[in-house]
C-alpha cells in the first residue's frame, strides 16, 4: 500500500487525511449506527430478547424468512441475467442513441412501486398473464419481474462501466485461441468481471431481501418478507418488540450477505489499464435488436403502459389528450404546491443526496480502497448496510435518536435527503470502488516517481479514473432520491416541501379520472427528469476528461 | 505498389483489405500471401495500421473490404474462434486468473481436451519455449520474457495454421530480443506455420523474417525478400523503416553536394553498403563529424558541404577523430532511387 | 458571556409568564367566541406588545393524507398571531407508531388523524394531555369516544363498499348488504383490502365484525369461496381491480364520499357519479385531534384544536379529505350534498374493543382469507 510510506506531512495535509477517514464513517456513525443501535435497543428492551428466541420455532417465520431469501436470489440471478447482454452492449458496442438508452434504463428506479404495480397489472392484462396457467398476476413471477425491472439499471451500469474499462484484448486473445464468444465471455471476461458483478449483485440482493412494497402490490396479500413483517409488527400492530426481532434477523442476513459479496469483490481484480481506446465496434443489428427487444419487455411494457394512461383520457372510448401535462403547471386543488413545484423540491432533494452521497461515498471509496485493512473492511461493510436495513428500523430509529442538540434533526428537512444518500453511498462506493482497486498500481508509482504525494497521486491518477464511476454513483443516488427510496416515508415531512413521488401519492389517493390521468402525466415527467438528469452527470464526466489523459 | 504473390493459392492471403475507424481509413487495400514455414514480417512505424491488420486477419476487426483465405476457404466471414489463427500481443495478455498452465491449456481446453492430454501438452508448449516446469507459476510473478514466452506457448498450444505476432518481443530488453528472436525464427521455421510478425524494428525483421513488407499509410508500400528490400526500398518511407539512414535531397537539377546523384529533384538513398571512406584524395573530399558503434561495427559519420552520411567501416580503419579529413568514394551503385 | 446563569433565567420565566398572559388572553377569547372570528388588535396588547415576543409557532402532525386549501391554516395565524408548522409523518399506522415511540418528547404539539380503529392504542400510550375543547358543543355525542378528552373528534367518514352502476341492471340490481356480498350471483366481483396493510381493509372487517358478531369468520370464509379478491392497499383494489381504474371487479371497498370524487375529478366531466354507495356496509371512521403530552406549547395548541372545529376549518374538511366535518353546523359542499349517502346506522365498534382483538381478528383473517 502506497499509504504506508512515512511522509513529511503538513498540517493541513495530515488533517485533509484524517477528514477522508473521519467524515464517511462519522455520516455512518451519526445517520446510522447511532439510529440503529438507538432503535434495536429499545426495542429488545421489554420483550424482543425473548420474541428473537422464539422466532426460529415458528413455522410462519422460517417460511417468510425462507421465501425472502430465495426470491431475494432468485430476483438478483434473473436480473444479472437479463441485463449482462446489454451491459455488453453498453460497454463494448457503438450505436446512436447509446447515452440515451443508458439514462433511459435508469428511469424504473424512480418509479412508486404502487405506480409500476399497476402497470405492470396492466400489462399482464393485455398480454392474458392475468389468468389462466401461464397466470403472472399475484405470483411470485410477478415480484421477480418487477425486481428485474427495478433493478436491470444496476447491473448495466455498474457492471457495463467496469466493463468499458476492461482490457478487450483478453477476450480477443481467447477468441484468437479458438474459443466461441461464449466460452470467451465465460472463461475471461466473466471473471473480470466478477468484482463488478458481485458489486451490482450485492446490491441487487439488498433491494430485494429488504423488497416491501412489490411485494405487497403485485405478490398478492399473502405474500410477505421480512420487511413487510417489520411493518406489520411494528405500524400495524404496535408491537415494537416483535418488529425489532424480526428487523435484526434481517440485519444479520443482510450483513452476512455484504460481508461474503465483499469478499468476492475483494478478490484478486483484474489490472486495468487506460485501454488505448480505439473505436468500438459497431453494434451488429442482431445484438442490438435482441438487447433492445428484451430490454423493451421488461422496462418498456410497463412504462408504455404509464406513457399511454398519461396521455388518455380513461373511461369508454377515452381519445388521446394532452390536458393531463398542461395540468401539471396548474395548482392541482390537492396539492399545496403545483406539481412542478413537487417537482422542483424532487431536484432540490435529489441534488443535496448526490452531492452527500458522492462526497461520502468518493472518500469512503477511498478509505476501502487504500486504508488500512481492518478500517477499510470495516467501512466497506458499513457503508452497504443502509441498503439492507428495514425502512422501519431506520426511520425510527432516527425519529428516536436525532432528538437532542447538536443532533435535533428529526424534524429538519435535511433530514430526508440524509436518508436518500445513506442509500444513494453504496451506489457510488459499488461503482468507484472496482474501478480504484483496478487502476495499474505502477500508474501511482509512476506519479509518485514523478514527485507526487500520495493525495496528489489520488487527486491526479485515481480521481480521474475514479470519476466516470463517481458519476454513475451519482446519478443512481438522484434516481435514488428522485423516487424517494427507503425510510424517508417515517420522517416527519412538511407538505409544502412536497416531492413529486409524494405528489404522486396523493393524487392516487383519491378517485378520479382526471386525478388518475396527472398521476401517470407526473409519473412520466418523473421518469423524463429522471432521464435527462442522468444525462447531464454523465455528460459532464464526459466533458471532464478521463481515462486514456495518462 | 509492389507486386505481391497472390497468384500462389497456398497459405494465408489478404487482399484489397480495407478497413476504417469512424469513416478514417485505416488499411487502404493490402494484398498478402504468407506460406506455411515462410515467416513475414511487417515493419512499419506507429500508427502505421500494422496491428489493426493483424487484428482484421484475426478476425478481430470490421472489413469495409477484402477478403482473407486460408488456401482455398475464405475466412472472412468466420468467426474468430473458428479460424485457426494465432495471434500474441505485445503486452502479453495473459489471463491474470489462471496461472501459467491455465493460460497455455486454454485453448486446448475450449477445444474440449481431455484434461490428461491437455496437461501433456501444456507441457509440450512450455518445453517449446523453454518453461518446462512452469506450469503452477502465477502469471502476475513471472517476468516480461517470461511472460511472453507464456503468450507464445499458449498459442503455438492452439497448434494454429497461422500465427500473428504483434511486436511481441516490444516490450523486452535488446539482448533478452535478440536471443528471442532468434529462439522464435528458428521455432516457427520448425513448426512450419506460416506466420506474420509485426515489428518496428529493421533488426529484428531482418534476423527473422523470410520475406519484408514495408507497411506505410495503411498501404504497402514494398514487400520482398529481404536482400532485395534492403537493396531496393523504393521510397523513402520504406527505406527508413528499414534503416537506412543515407537518404539525400537532390535539388532540381538532381544534384546535392556529393554531385549529380539524379535526373532531377527527389531523394535518393546511398547504400551503405556501397560507401567506402578513403584517404584525403580519394572520391569526394569529406570531414568526419563523430564516429560510433552500431551493433558492435564501427560506423563514421562525414560531413560533405551540408550533406552527413554515415559510412560502416572496418575495424582496422586507424583512429579517426572529428576534424580529420578523408575521401568518401560512393560506388556507382550506391545510388538508389526513391519514391516519396 | 453573562458572569451568572440567574438573570437570563429569570428573564426566560419572564417571558414565559407574559407568553401565559398572552395564551390566556387568547384562549379567553376563543372560548368566548368562534375561534376563527378572533378580535385581535394588536391595541388591545398594547401595554405588553413590545415586551413580549411572539409566541413560537405551534406544530401540527398528521397523516400524510390531510390536507386543507391554501390560506386554511394562515386563517389561524391571522387570527392569533401563532404560526403552524405542519408536519406529516407517513400514513395513520405510521404516525402513531412514531408518536408511540417518540411519546413524552413529541414531535410537535397536536396530532391530527388518530382514527377509532388506532385511538385506544394512542390513548394506552398516554399520547395526549386532557383537553376540553369548547367548541365540542357543536360535535354530536356518538362522536365524542373519549369520554375522558384526551382527544378531539374532527371528522368522520364512513367506508362502504362501492360499486360501479353501469355494471348492474334490472336483471342483476346492485348489491344492497352484506349479506349479497356472498350471495353467488356476485361470484368474482369484489375487491377488498388486506386489513393488516390497509385502513379501510381493517373497517371493512370491523364492519363484518360488528354485523355477524362471532359469526364473521364464516361470513369470510364464504366471501372467500365467493372469490373475493385481496390487495395491499386502497389504490390497488380501486386502480388496479375494480372497473373505474381500469380492472375488472364491478364492488370495492372504497369510501362513502368517493362518488363526489368521481364527479369532481371526472375526466370528460360528468353529471352523475358512475359509482355508487352500498350504505348497509358502510363502517364509520372517527378521526381526532389531540395535544400530544410533553408540549411546551399547550396553550396554544388548545388554540390550534379549538381552530380544527371551527367553521372555517371543518367547512375546509370535506372537499381536501373527503370525509365529513364533526361539527354539527358546518355547512356540506353541494357535491356532497348531491352525491353522498351517508348511512343512517353505520357499523361501529368501540375502540377499546377493536385494540384488544385487532391482532388476534387479523391473524383469523388472514389464515380464513389468504391461506
Amino acid at each position: 500500500m502506497d499509504t504506508d510510506r512515512p511522509a513529511v506531512t503538513s498540517l493541513p495535509r495530515r488533517l485533509a487525511a484524517v477528514g477522508v477517514v473521519v467524515v464517511p464513517a462519522g455520516f455512518l456513525a451519526v445517520f446510522f449506527v447511532y439510529p440503529v443501535v438507538t432503535i434495536i435497543v429499545e426495542g429488545l428492551g421489554s420483550d424482543g430478547l425473548r420474541r428473537l428466541g422464539e422466532l426460529p420455532g415458528r413455522a410462519s417465520f422460517r417460511s417468510v424468512a425462507w421465501f425472502t431469501l430465495w426470491q431475494a436470489v432468485v430476483s438478483t440471478v434473473l436480473t444479472i441475467l437479463v441485463a449482462l447482454p446489454g451491459a455488453h452492449l453498453l460497454a463494448r458496442r457503438r450505436f446512436r442513441g447509446k447515452a440515451l438508452l443508458r439514462a433511459a434504463t435508469t428511469v424504473p428506479f424512480v418509479l412508486p412501486t404502487v405506480v409500476v404495480g399497476g402497470a405492470f397489472l396492466a400489462v399482464f392484462e393485455r398480454l392474458g398473464l392475468d389468468d389462466g396457467p401461464m397466470r403472472l398476476t399475484r405470483t411470485v413471477g410477478a415480484i421477480l419481474l418487477a425486481h428485474v425491472f427495478f433493478n436491470v439499471a444496476v447491473v448495466l451500469r455498474t457492471v457495463g462501466t467496469f466493463w468499458g474499462d476492461l482490457d478487450p484484448r483478453s477476450g480477443e486473445q481467447a477468441r484468437v485461441l479458438g474459443a466461441t464468444p461464449w466460452q470467451a465471455f465465460r472463461w475471461v471476461t466473466l471473471p473480470a468481471l466478477r468484482p463488478a458483478v458481485a458489486a451490482a449483485a450485492s446490491i441487487i440482493f439488498l433491494f430485494c431481501f429488504t423488497s416491501f412494497g412489490v411485494v405487497l402490490v403485485l405478490g398478492g396479500p399473502a405474500r410477505a418478507t421480512l420487511e413487510t413483517e417489520v411493518w406489520r409488527h411494528a405500524v400495524s400492530r404496535g408491537d415494537l418488540a416483535s418488529a425489532t426481532a424480526v428487523a435484526l434477523v434481517q440485519l444479520a442476513a443482510v450483513v452476512a450477505t455484504v460481508v461474503a459479496t465483499n469478499r468476492l469483490q475483494r478478490r484478486r481484480t483484474v489490472t486495468q489499464r487506460p485501454v488505448r481506446r480505439t473505436s468500438l465496434p459497431r453494434a451488429g443489428i442482431g445484438l442490438l435488436a435482441g438487447n433492445l427487444c428484451l430490454l423493451a419487455v421488461v422496462l418498456g411494457l410497463p412504462v408504455f403502459v404509464l406513457l399511454e394512461r398519461s396521455l388518455r383520457r380513461s373511461g369508454a372510448g377515452g381519445g388521446w389528450t394532452v390536458d393531463h401535462y398542461a395540468a401539471l403547471a396548474d395548482r392541482v386543488s390537492l396539492l399545496p404546491t403545483s406539481a412542478l413545484g413537487a417537482l422542483g423540491n424532487s431536484l432540490l432533494f435529489a441534488a443535496v443526496a448526490a452531492g452527500l452521497a458522492t462526497i461520502v461515498g468518493g472518500l469512503a471509496s477511498l478509505v476501502v480502497v487504500h486504508g488500512r485493512r481492518c478500517f477499510a473492511r470495516t467501512l466497506d461493510l458499513g457503508m452497504m448496510l443502509p441498503l439492507g436495513a428495514s425502512a422501519v428500523t431506520l426511520g425510527f430509529g432516527m425519529l428516536l435518536a436525532l432528538d437532542e442538540p447538536p443532533l435535533d434533526l428529526r424534524s429538519s428537512r435535511w433530514l430526508v435527503p440524509v436518508a436518500h444518500a445513506l442509500v444513494g453511498i453504496p451506489f457510488v462506493m459499488r461503482t468507484v470502488v472496482p474501478t480504484l482497486r483496478s487502476v495499474d498500481q505502477r500508474l501511482r508509482e509512476a506519479a509518485a516517481t514523478l514527485g507526487a504525494s500520495p493525495a496528489r497521486v489520488r487527486r491526479e491518477v485515481d480521481g480521474p479514473l475514479a470519476m466516470r464511476a463517481l458519476a454513475v454513483g451519482a446519478a443512481f443516488s438522484v434516481a435514488v432520491s428522485l423516487g424517494e427510496f427507503g425510510a424517508t416515508s417515517f420522517l416527519p415531512r412538511n407538505p409544502d416541501r412536497l416531492t413529486a413521488p409524494l405528489a404522486l401519492f396523493r393524487l392516487l389517493g383519491v378517485p378520479g379520472d382526471a386525478l388518475r390521468g396527472q398521476a401517470m402525466a407526473l409519473a412520466v415527467v418523473l421518469m423524463a427528469l429522471t432521464a435527462v438528469a442522468v444525462l447531464v452527470i454523465e455528460g459532464g464526466r464526459n466533458r471532464g476528461g478521463v481515462k486514456g489523459d495518462w | 505498389m509492389t507486386a505481391s504473390a497472390v497468384d500462389d493459392r497456398r497459405g494465408l492471403r489478404v487482399e484489397d483489405l480495407r478497413v476504417a475507424f469512424e469513416g478514417k481509413a485505416v488499411l487502404k487495400g493490402i494484398d498478402l500471401a504468407v506460406e506455411p514455414g515462410e515467416v513475414l514480417v511487417l515493419l512499419g512505424p506507429s500508427g502505421c495500421g500494422k496491428s489493426t491488420l493483424l487484428r482484421a486477419v484475426a478476425g478481430l476487426e470490421q472489413l469495409t473490404t477484402g477478403r482473407v483465405w486460408w488456401d482455398d476457404d475464405d475466412l472472412t466471414d468466420l468467426p474468430t474462434h473458428l479460424r485457426q489463427v494465432g495471434l500474441v500481443f505485445q503486452d502479453h495478455v495473459l489471463f491474470g486468473h489462471r496461472d501459467v498452465a491455465g493460460n497455455v491449456g486454454f485453448a486446448l481446453r475450449v477445444a474440449g481436451a481431455s484434461a490428461p492430454s491437455v496437461t501433456h501438452r501444456v507441457a509440450e508448449a512450455l518445453e517449446m519455449v523453454g518453461l518446462a516446469g512452469f506450469e503452477g507459476r502465477r502469471v502476475d510473478t513471472l517476468s516480461g520474457g517470461e511472460s511472453q514466452r507464456v503468450a507464445l506457448a499458449r498459442s503455438l498450444a492452439a497448434a494454429p495454421r497461422a500465427i500473428l505476432l504483434d511486436e511481441p518481443l516490444g516490450s523486452l530488453d535488446r539482448v533478452l530480443r535478440e536471443r528471442l528472436t532468434d529462439e522464435l525464427g528458428a521455432l516457427l521455421r520448425r513448426l512450419d506455420l506460416a506466420a506474420v510478425h509485426v515489428t518496428h524494428d529493421h533488426d529484428e525483421a531482418f534476423a527473422l523474417a523470410d520475406r519484408i513488407a514495408v507497411l506505410g499509410d495503411g498501404r504497402i508500400d514494398r514487400i520482398g525478400v529481404p536482400d532485395e528490400v534492403w537493396a531496393d526500398p523504393g521510397s523513402v518511407h520504406a527505406a527508413r523503416c528499414l534503416g537506412h539512414e543515407n537518404l539525400l535531397a537532390l535539388d532540381v537539377r538532381g544534384c546535392c553536394a556529393l554531385g549529380q546523384l539524379g535526373a532531377g529533384s527527389g531523394t535518393v538513398l546511398l547504400r551503405a553498403d556501397r560507401l567506402f571512406l578513403g584517404g584525403a584524395t580519394e572520391g569526394t573530399a569529406a570531414v568526419v563529424v563523430s564516429t560510433t558503434r552500431r551493433s558492435g561495427r564501427p560506423v563514421v559519420t562525414v560531413a560533405v558541404g551540408d550533406v552527413e552520411v554515415r559510412v560502416p567501416v572496418e575495424e582496422a580503419m586507424p583512429g579517426l577523430v572529428m576534424g580529420d579529413e578523408v575521401g568518401l568514394v560512393v560506388a556507382e551503385d550506391a545510388v538508389i532511387p526513391l519514391t516519396d | 458571556m453573562p458572569a451568572k446563569g440567574d438573570p437570563i433565567l429569570c428573564r426566560r420565566n419572564a417571558n414565559t409568564l407574559a407568553t401565559l398572559i398572552v395564551g390566556f388572553l387568547l384562549a379567553g377569547c376563543a372560548g368566548a367566541n368562534d375561534a376563527t372570528s378572533v378580535p385581535l388588535s394588536s391595541g388591545g396588547l398594547g401595554a405588553t406588545e413590545e415586551s413580549v415576543p411572539p409566541i413560537g409557532p405551534v406544530t401540527l402532525i398528521t397523516h400524510d393524507s390531510f390536507w386543507v386549501s391554501e390560506g386554511t391554516l394562515a386563517a389561524f395565524t391571522e387570527a392569533t398571531g401563532i404560526e403552524v408548522v405542519h408536519q406529516t409523518a407517513g400514513d395513520t399506522g405510521q404516525m402513531v407508531a412514531s408518536a408511540i415511540l417518540t411519546a413524552g418528547d413529541p414531535l410537535g404539539d397536536v396530532m391530527f388523524g388518530v382514527d377509532n380503529t388506532f385511538l385506544q392504542r394512542a390513548l394506552d400510550a398516554e399520547l395526549f394531555e386532557v383537553y376540553k375543547s369548547p367548541s365540542l358543543n357543536g360535535v354530536p355525542e356518538e362522536l365524542q369516544l373519549d369520554p375522558q378528552y384526551r382527544v378531539t373528534p374532527v371528522d368522520f367518514g364512513d367506508v362502504c363498499v362501492n360499486y360501479w352502476i353501469e355494471s348492474f341492471d334490472d336483471e342483476l340490481p346492485a348489491p344492497t348488504t352484506l349479506d349479497d356480498l356472498v350471495d353467488p350471483a356476485y361470484i368474482g366481483m369484489l375487491a377488498v383490502q388486506n386489513p393488516e396493510t390497509s385502513s379501510p381493509g381493517l373497517a371493512f372487517l370491523l364492519a363484518t365484525i360488528a354485523e355477524y358478531g362471532d359469526s364473521w369468520e364464516n361470513y369470510w370464509a364464504e366471501l372467500r369461496a365467493n372469490d373475493v379478491v385481496v390487495t395491499a392497499g386502497w389504490e390497488d383494489a380501486y386502480y388496479g381491480e375494480f372497473v373505474a381504474g381500469g380492472g375488472t371487479r364491478p364492488i370495492v371497498v372504497s369510501y362513502a364520499s368517493s362518488p363526489p370524487a368521481e364527479v369532481l375529478y371526472a375526466d370528460p366531466p360528468v353529471e352523475e357519479p358512475p359509482t355508487g354507495v352500498v350504505t348497509d356496509t358502510c363502517f364509520r371512521q372517527v378521526e381526532f385531534a389531540g395535544i400530544l403530552a410533553g408540549t411546551k406549547k399547550r396553550l396554544a395548541a388548545e388554540l390550534l384544536v379549538d381552530f380544527l372545529l371551527s367553521k372555517t376549518f371543518q367547512e375546509d374538511i370535506p372537499l381536501n379529505m373527503f370525509v365529513f366535518p364533526a361539527l354539527a353546523s358546518a355547512n356540506l359542499p353541494q357535491t356532497f350534498v348531491d352525491f353522498v349517502e351517508l348511512a343512517d346506522d353505520p357499523h361501529v365498534l368501540d375502540p377499546a374493543i377493536i385494540e384488544a382483538n385487532r391482532n388476534a381478528w387479523t391473524d383469523r383473517w388472514t389464515q380464513i382469507v389468504l391461506r
